[in-house]
């Protein structure tokens, strides 16, 4: 058996759907720019990826829209965008064999903060009906659930940036148990003042106000991230399913994951993103010298930079496989990060060409690195590693091969 | 051939009893642990009942950077990583960690943080633009609560798959379930696994109070929660943890550890129905229960007792009765049913942990814990209940269920280690 991907569902800071989004990447257009939901000026940070062009009623039914955060709304498009991709009718399959698993990382949060100021203003009888459930974590599995009428196994995963590749190694061990579709994917946003704050809590965010230098990742100007909204939700399928009801186009295979975390802070034990590298590469039954091209997870902050650039050097070689970080052009997506980066590498393998990573100039020759720098690169394209880093010390690698020409 | 999975190592954080020991001993004695709320004046609020935990953090151990930097919720769980280590017998520093992975469960993770934060930052609400001035440096983990699982990682030594798992009112089970997941394919030999939740703070209060899902029998509050119970008016709100040492029956039964129970079946379905209601007919959990069983290779008929969801609201109760009886036919009518929260209340993402360790515990004991406070029938509920009394019995298979928000519904089967096969 073998899991692929059959339709995607792309909402980006720098394309709204899969091809603008695409195109945007390859011509390495930023969709960064100062926050204008509030006065951000007042903040020490206030560049971020923001979703400008996405205006819900037109996506999300209306009865929706009351209950529903902004990255919730994005999640239900992203989902409704993906199905439709792969051409999959939900009315058409069995309820029990269609599942949802997603990540998020920060839940409903713009949704929240503004119950939170109603609790403390007006008084508890202010406070939304859907506040329970607008909230938590597993809301965009539960509304994708309920819009699509998918009854088979869900879940909802958090592990900050990296729970996005992590959802997606679980819909494959979903469908591998026998639901043979599982949408999957990871949507954020959190972009009202108390969400914003709370990012910058976390000591990492960019204060440049530049959007072409302020994310760069693996170059000697480091200085932070930018953090962004969207991401994306994918459609996965057992090979056999998708090939009985007549899917035979695909964007790939999910041929390998796995996940790691490093060591407690002090105890002098190896950090785990090489780990993950070669447990991914070993459950695609595939070897270093396979891969093609490498989706970096790009910290953006030196030390991990670094740390990264060792990893990959210990699987690769030095300069042993082209690397690239286009999420630069949409900042760093939290759940959605890891899936748009799936997404990216899928169209990659597809059409050949590695899209540069924005706004580096200058890489340290220490890391040892051969980042696609300034245009993209036409190369023959048959597997791509993604990897993903969450805060704290998660680290998830998906290996992704280019379909099989059909015969 | 798929890797089997056993428990063998418990940790419980619970209203009423910090300890398995405690926890049990409450649970059997038919008491109740829910009270009027303590941690803030609860009188604003529509329900004014909780079950809270007297959990001291200082005596728990935690040093001051612990205290500052981990909210309530990672305090519980990695109280009870320790505890259940503890008992496992296994000796952590000398396993490869690697192969060692943590799976938490949480529906709302750091709340009582969050909240906390919020007031200094908003000045209790007047900014919707928050002062940055009063900013935590911490306020970044409560943001996005995948720390949780981390400082359970980092107490135990996990450097294998670290997961949190936020699926609402299952996140308990479904944590565990995803551990077995993980130890049956290889990716770890063993996993901490379990839930906490601490959501007693004024904006879940709130929160449940606008869709009147608690009680609001404010005027006697060790007998509001009331599962199957025809004079139920609501769930009461709770807080607690359980950690679980999981391992694959082969290694735990070549090193002689104590085997508590097998975790040979798990299933979840979602209802695609609406985030918070049920239809009366149970169908979807009656199919996790269904599929739960055909992986444990068991029948309906070798349940010896069901765990229930038991939340306590009349859509939950008659769900569930409805679900037992379309997936164990007759044989629900024979079986026990009850629920712990009648005792505990409903920690929400924590509760199914909670559960798991109870009906551990009632297989080793050979005892079903009552489901307190039920005097009054409701027609719409006709099984066995276990009223107000533990009951002896002699257990073989265990059936846990639970059901949340966001429309999943799970199902867990245990088994006696007698059962497995581990003793003699």
């Amino acid at each position: 058996m073998s899991i692929l991907i059959t339709g995607v569902g792309v909402v980006a800071p720098n394309g709204l759907g899969l091809e603008p989004y695409w195109a945007a990447v390859l011509a390495g257009r930023f969709g960064l720019g100062p926050v204008t939901r509030f006065d951000v000026s007042r903040y020490p940070a206030t560049l971020a990826g923001q979703i400008d062009d996405f205006h819900a009623p037109d996506h999300v039914p209306g009865r929706l829209l009351p209950q529903t955060d902004p990255s919730t709304r994005l999640a239900l498009t992203a989902a409704a965008w993906a199905l439709q991709d792969a051409k999959a009718d939900p009315e058409s399959l069995t309820d029990y064999d269609m599942g949802v698993v997603t990540a998020n990382a920060c839940g409903g949060f713009d949704f929240t903060h503004r119950e939170f100021r109603k609790l403390w203003t007006e008084g508890p009888k202010s406070v939304s009906v859907y506040e329970s459930f607008a909230w938590f974590y597993a809301v965009n599995t539960g509304q994708i659930s309920i819009r699509h009428g998918m009854r088979g196994p869900s879940s909802a995963l958090v592990a900050e940036q990296a729970g996005g590749l992590d959802a997606l190694a679980h819909a494959r061990r979903t469908i591998r148990r026998g639901t043979p579709l599982v949408v999957s994917g990871g949507v954020d946003s959190a972009l009202d003042p108390w969400g914003w704050v709370s990012q910058l809590a976390g000591g990492r965010v960019s204060t440049a106000t530049d959007p072409a230098r302020a994310y760069l990742p693996f170059d000697e100007q480091a200085a932070g991230y930018v953090p962004g909204e969207g991401g994306a939700i994918l459609v996965l399928e057992d090979s056999a399913a998708a090939e009985a009801r007549g899917r035979h186009e695909t964007y790939g295979e999910l041929a390998g994951c796995a996940s790691t975390f490093d060591p407690a802070p002090g105890s002098g034990r190896p950090p785990g993103l090489e780990r993950a590298i070669r447990l991914a590469l070993t459950d695609a039954g595939l070897g270093p010298e396979d891969v093609d091209v490498v989706f970096a997870d790009g910290a953006g902050v030196p030390e991990l930079d670094a740390a990264e650039a060792r990893a990959i050097g210990q699987v690769f070689g030095s300069h042993g496989v082209p690397v690239t970080v286009p999420k630069t052009t949409t900042g760093r997506l939290y759940s959605g990060g890891g899936p748009l980066d799936v997404v990216t590498a899928l169209m990659s393998l597809r059409e050949g060409v590695i899209p540069p990573t924005a706004g580096v100039r200058s890489v340290p020759q220490e890391y040892g690195i051969d980042l696609v720098l300034g245009e993209s690169r036409t190369a023959p394209l048959r597997t791509a590693l993604v990897l993903a880093r969450g805060r704290w010390g998660f680290n998830s690698a998906v290996v992704l091969r280019r379909p099989e020409p059909t015969s | 051939m798929k890797r089997r999975v056993v428990i063998t190592g418990v940790g419980v954080r619970a209203p009423g009893g910090n300890g398995t020991r405690q926890f049990w001993e409450l649970l059997t004695s038919g008491r109740t642990a829910t009270r009027r709320i303590s941690f803030f004046d609860p009188s604003p609020y529509r329900s004014q009942v909780a079950a809270e935990a007297d959990f001291d953090p200082v005596a728990e151990g935690f040093g001051p950077r612990e205290l500052d930097r981990m909210d309530r919720a990672s305090q519980f769980a990695v109280a009870c990583a320790r505890e259940a280590v503890a008992a496992s017998g296994l000796e952590f520093d000398r396993l490869d960690p690697t192969r060692v992975g943590v799976s938490l469960g949480s529906a709302v993770a750091a709340a009582t943080s969050l909240e906390r934060e919020y007031l200094l930052l908003s000045d209790s609400g007047r900014e919707w633009e928050v002062d940055a001035d009063w900013l935590s440096r911490h306020m970044f983990d409560y943001l996005v609560p995948s720390v949780m699982p981390a400082e359970v990682a980092w107490a135990v030594g996990a450097e294998g798959p670290v997961a949190m798992v936020s699926n609402g009112c299952t996140s308990g089970l479904d944590s565990v379930g995803h551990a077995v997941r993980l130890i049956e394919e290889g990716s770890a030999d063993v996993m901490l696994a379990g839930a906490a939740d601490t959501p007693i703070t004024p904006i879940v209060v709130a929160c449940f109070d606008a869709i009147r899902a608690t009680t609001s029998r404010n005027d006697d509050p060790e007998h509001a929660s009331r599962p199957f119970d025809g004079t139920r008016d609501g769930f009461v709100l709770a807080e607690g943890a359980a950690m679980f040492v999981l391992e694959d029956y082969d290694s735990a039964l070549a090193r002689g550890a104590h085997i508590h129970a097998e975790i040979p079946g798990y299933a979840t379905r979602c209802n695609a129905y609406h985030m918070t209601g049920l239809k009366a007919d149970g169908r979807e959990m009656a199919e996790a229960i269904r599929v739960a069983l055909d992986e444990s290779r068991t029948n309906a008929t070798d349940i010896d007792y069901i765990n229930a969801h038991g939340s306590g609201t009349r859509q939950n109760d008659r769900h569930e009765t409805a679900a037992y009886k379309r997936a164990l036919g007759d044989h629900a009518r024979r079986t026990p049913v009850s629920s712990i929260k009648s005792m505990v209340g409903h920690s929400l993402g924590a509760i199914g942990s909670l559960e798991i360790a109870a009906s551990v515990l009632a297989l080793e004991h050979g005892v079903v814990p009552p489901t307190a406070n039920l005097h009054t029938s409701d027609p719409e509920c006709d099984l066995d209940y276990v009223p107000l009394e533990a009951r002896e019995r002699k257990l073989g298979t265990v059936l846990t269920v639970g059901s949340g928000f966001g429309g999943f519904q799970s199902a867990m089967v245990l088994r006696s280690a007698e059962a497995a096969g581990a003793v003699a």
